[in-house]
């Protein structure tokens, strides 16, 4: 009976494991089934055409897409480090609790609300839709979910090295930086590339935001393009050549998304093997 | 402790009390450290060694609630005053943990320089002396000198203890404090740490702690057992134990309690 029980729930986890991977196994399948027909050279060097014609790629969308997600891994990345060094060293008093009950806060915020508040605050004063605000919202998503990982990270260095440093005579903050960051610096780097993933696919703060473009553009102050936009024109839109578009371009994030998983995982091996 | 007074005082406590917020883990402890002796503390587990010890370089006070009272005299200065700044001070007292620590990012070079680094820049030449004399003194120069630029880790846990003996020596500080420096070490390495304590003494003085009270006779000139948050008896190590004058000493060390 005993045995019995064991393999039977054995058997009800593995299903559960199984559906989980089968989630991901269909979405890429489909993806490619629909998607990988219309991507050809063009697709990644070509503007969109007019509607109708057929031809054209997603150049704008892929280049507004690094440009969007760099820029906010630029304003994120530095302030969520920064904020989870400081939760993990310094965040056991009162206002620790505030930042670490803000950020919670922040992560489980909807984005399309992150969204409606880059243009209460980005757009609206400035009358204008731009790839700068779009970037300040995927950064406010970004800093929470930053600084909490990397506050993980830290916490795990042993603090026994913490007080070896204290010991030589190291300060405080370079305890900090020298050694226990250095030491978390793979998880840290791993949960900043999960960040990044994350909002790289992140459609709803930047539909009033960087609001999308039909045009390539490299200017930062104008709308401008990212594929997860272009997947949402394309998807709801009349013409069976954008569907097939939709489904390419969504290959396209995809394999982005997957790539920078795989390269986190990377680094986390690299690096993990080394912490004790 | 019967100092003679030709043997140059380095190190003293006056009536130390460490404190963990109200509750005190050491009580009134008066111990003299001559310069150039190996001073080892005994006493069962939870008597207040460790915490003692951690005292002697202000890292009591780093951990969560930690206070004292008293004061420790170096040269004759208590360290405890307001106007010494505990982060230079530990550039003057060294220590080794009970665990190797060494610093996981940085190679068996950089690990030995972090606490000259930490005292400034200087030049590349002056730098790469002050690691093979930390090395050589800490025993391990022979073993490390082909591989200087590769991974702390890779060292075993002896080596990596030693490693941690030479990063702890190499700014030259006048005291070194050993907290069980071979807990977690076999027999080999074990006997290497203590033949080092017999080395170091000439250039700087030792207290260590250890609940192996064969290491203690071994290693130190004086002895001190510690029982409850107290220093019960303090002397000469071979005094100590072949002729202890409290009986609760006695009881220890023939192994009756602890």
């Amino acid at each position: 009976m005993r045995k019995l029980t064991s393999a039977l729930m054995t058997a009800v986890v593995a299903l559960m494991a199984f559906t989980a991977v089968l989630a991901l196994l269909l979405i890429v399948g489909d993806l490619i089934a629909k998607g990988a027909s219309s991507i050809d050279w063009a697709f990644f060097t070509k503007s969109p055409v007019p509607a109708g014609e057929t031809g054209g790629g997603v150049a704008n969308a892929i280049v507004g897409t690094g440009i969007i997600v760099g820029l906010a891994a630029l304003i994120g990345l530095p302030i969520g480090i920064g904020a989870g060094l400081f939760l993990a060293e310094y965040g056991s008093g009162r206002l620790g609790f505030l930042v670490r009950f803000i950020a919670d806060v922040l992560n489980g915020t909807p984005s399309i609300v992150i969204g409606i508040f880059a243009w209460t605050w980005m757009v609206k004063p400035v009358g204008r839709f731009s790839a700068l605000a779009g970037s300040g919202a995927l950064a406010i998503l970004m800093i929470p979910m930053i600084a909490r990982t990397t506050e993980e990270m830290v916490r795990l260095v042993p603090h026994s090295l913490r007080e070896a440093a204290l010991a030589l005579g190291y300060p405080r903050w370079r305890t900090s930086l020298r050694v226990v960051a250095r030491t978390a610096l793979g998880g840290i780097v791993t949960g900043c590339l999960v960040g990044i993933a994350r909002v790289a696919g992140e459609t709803a703060p930047l539909l009033f935001t960087a609001l999308g473009n039909l045009n390539f553009t490299t200017n930062v102050a104008q709308p401008m393009q990212t594929l997860s936009l272009q997947i949402y024109v394309y998807a709801t839109g009349p013409f069976d050549e954008w569907h097939r578009m939709a489904w390419a371009a969504a290959l396209v994030l995809m394999a982005l998304v997957l790539v920078l998983a795989l390269v986190a995982r990377w680094v986390t091996r690299q690096r993990y093997g080394r912490v004790r | 402790m019967a100092a003679s007074a030709n043997v140059r005082l380095r190190l003293e406590t006056v009536r130390l009390t460490a404190l963990f917020t109200r509750t005190a883990a050491v009580r009134e402890v008066s111990i003299l450290f001559p310069a150039h002796t190996v001073t080892a503390i005994i006493g069962p587990s939870g008597c207040g060694k460790s915490t003692f010890l951690r005292c002697l370089n202000r890292m009591h006070e780093l951990s969560e609630g930690g206070w004292v009272t008293g004061k420790v005299l170096l040269d004759e200065v208590d360290i405890y005053a307001s106007d010494v700044n505990p982060i230079q001070l530990r550039r003057r007292i060294g220590m080794v943990f009970q665990r190797p620590t060494p610093f996981p990012t940085m190679s068996i070079y950089d690990n030995v320089a972090a606490g000259l680094r930490v005292n400034g820049r200087r030049p590349r030449g002056e730098m790469d002396e002050a690691v093979e004399r930390a090395l050589r003194q800490a025993a391990l120069w022979d073993e490390a000198k082909d591989r200087l630029h590769a991974s702390a880790l890779e060292l075993s846990g002896g080596q990596q203890q030693r490693l941690c003996i030479a990063r702890a020596i190499a700014p030259q500080p006048e005291i070194l404090l050993l907290d069980e420096p071979t807990a977690s070490l076999d027999p080999a390495g074990t006997q290497r740490i203590e033949e080092l304590c017999h080395e170091l003494k000439r250039l700087y003085t030792i207290v260590i702690v250890t609940h192996n009270l064969q290491q203690a006779a071994r290693v130190s000139d004086y002895t001190a057992f510690f029982y409850m948050g107290g220093l019960v008896e303090v002397g000469r190590t071979h005094e100590l134990f072949t002729t202890p004058r409290v009986e609760q000493t006695e009881q220890y060390i023939t192994g009756r309690f602890g």
